[in-house]
């Protein structure tokens, strides 16, 4: 018995893959950054696509990593059952290269928005929800100027259909209302499930309300938990 | 072979919001244009050697079917013409 590996894959401009790697040190969970053109660790037993301005956001946000040899690796281990979680920038990268329904795309303010939101469970009998009861909020933040959750009407039926929204933005009390959607997002998507509960991508970040010291929340430390 | 251009232009598909085609026109009104609406779109010029139009054309057509545009939220077209 090993200890549990997490790959957390490094792409050029990814800034976020060190805070995931300390977020889940934190949670006793063995993590490793994996840069991208070293490919992916033999049978990973997670792996976390972090946040970040992956080749400076060219094109769209998430466009050029998406493509990246890495990421077929990536789908086949999804695939297998591996449990992958994109974060931010790589909630843009698993969008974009067809892990996750949808697209995320430029925040109805045209700003950069960096400040903390809450996020109604909508599932809690998933991985990264287990340690949430459904209809639960917690307090995330978000960091992103691409965030805004688009999706056609036929792919946002079948989503609902299929109950795979994992987050939506709400108020402190849980109310899903525009007010309380801080990018314009779809039905105030913040984050989705793939075809296989292993695989979600959300915009906010958990590994950011994971350590204590940071001084503010941890309830993200639920989502990470996935891998513990 | 012949050298052609295909230029691929890709849009927001109708009804998708652009709030930098919003930002865009509120700027050009306050230097005083009056516009009713304004839509941004981004045009790649590819050039490439092909046996004919439609093979120019069809290698276009799969760049922007697979990395230019995001089926999701993007429309685009291709036209070729001669180098």
């Amino acid at each position: 018995m090993g200890a549990v590996t997490v790959a957390v894959v490094q792409f050029g401009g990814s800034n976020c893959d060190r805070d995931a790697v300390r977020a889940l040190d934190h949670l006793d969970v063995d993590a490793e950054r994996v840069w991208h053109e070293d490919g992916l660790p033999d049978d990973p037993d997670g792996i976390v696509l972090p946040g970040g301005f992956s080749y400076g956001d060219y094109l769209r946000a998430g466009a050029m990593a998406a493509r990246d040899p890495v990421m077929a690796e990536v789908r086949a281990a999804a695939e297998a059952g591996v449990p992958v979680i994109g974060i931010c920038n790589g909630a843009q990268i698993g969008s974009e290269s067809g892990l996750t329904p949808g697209a995320f795309t430029t925040n109805a303010s045209a700003r950069f928005q960096c400040e903390p939101v809450h996020l109604r469970v909508e599932r809690a009998d998933t991985p990264w929800t287990a340690a949430y009861d459904e209809g639960d909020v917690i307090e995330v933040p978000i960091a992103h100027g691409e965030g805004r959750f688009e999706i056609s009407e036929d792919a946002h039926a079948d989503l609902v259909a299929d109950d795979r929204v994992l987050f939506r933005y709400c108020d402190a009390d849980g109310n899903v209302t525009d007010t309380a959607n801080p990018n314009g997002s779809t039905d105030n998507v913040a984050g989705v499930l793939g075809e296989r509960e292993t695989v979600a991508v959300l915009m906010p970040h958990p590994e950011r309300a994971t350590l204590p010291d940071l001084g503010r929340s941890t309830d993200g430390a639920g989502i990470l938990e996935a891998f513990a | 072979m012949t050298a052609y251009t295909a230029t691929v232009t890709v849009r927001l598909k109708r009804g998708v919001l652009d709030p930098e085609a919003e930002t865009t026109q509120q700027a050009l009104e306050r230097l005083g244009f009056e516009l009713s609406d304004l839509r941004s779109a981004d045009r790649f010029e590819v050039d490439l050697d092909a046996a004919d139009a439609d093979e120019a054309a069809a290698r276009a057509d799969e760049m922007a079917e697979r990395l230019l545009a995001n089926p999701t939220i993007h429309d685009y077209d291709v036209a070729v013409a001669e180098r």
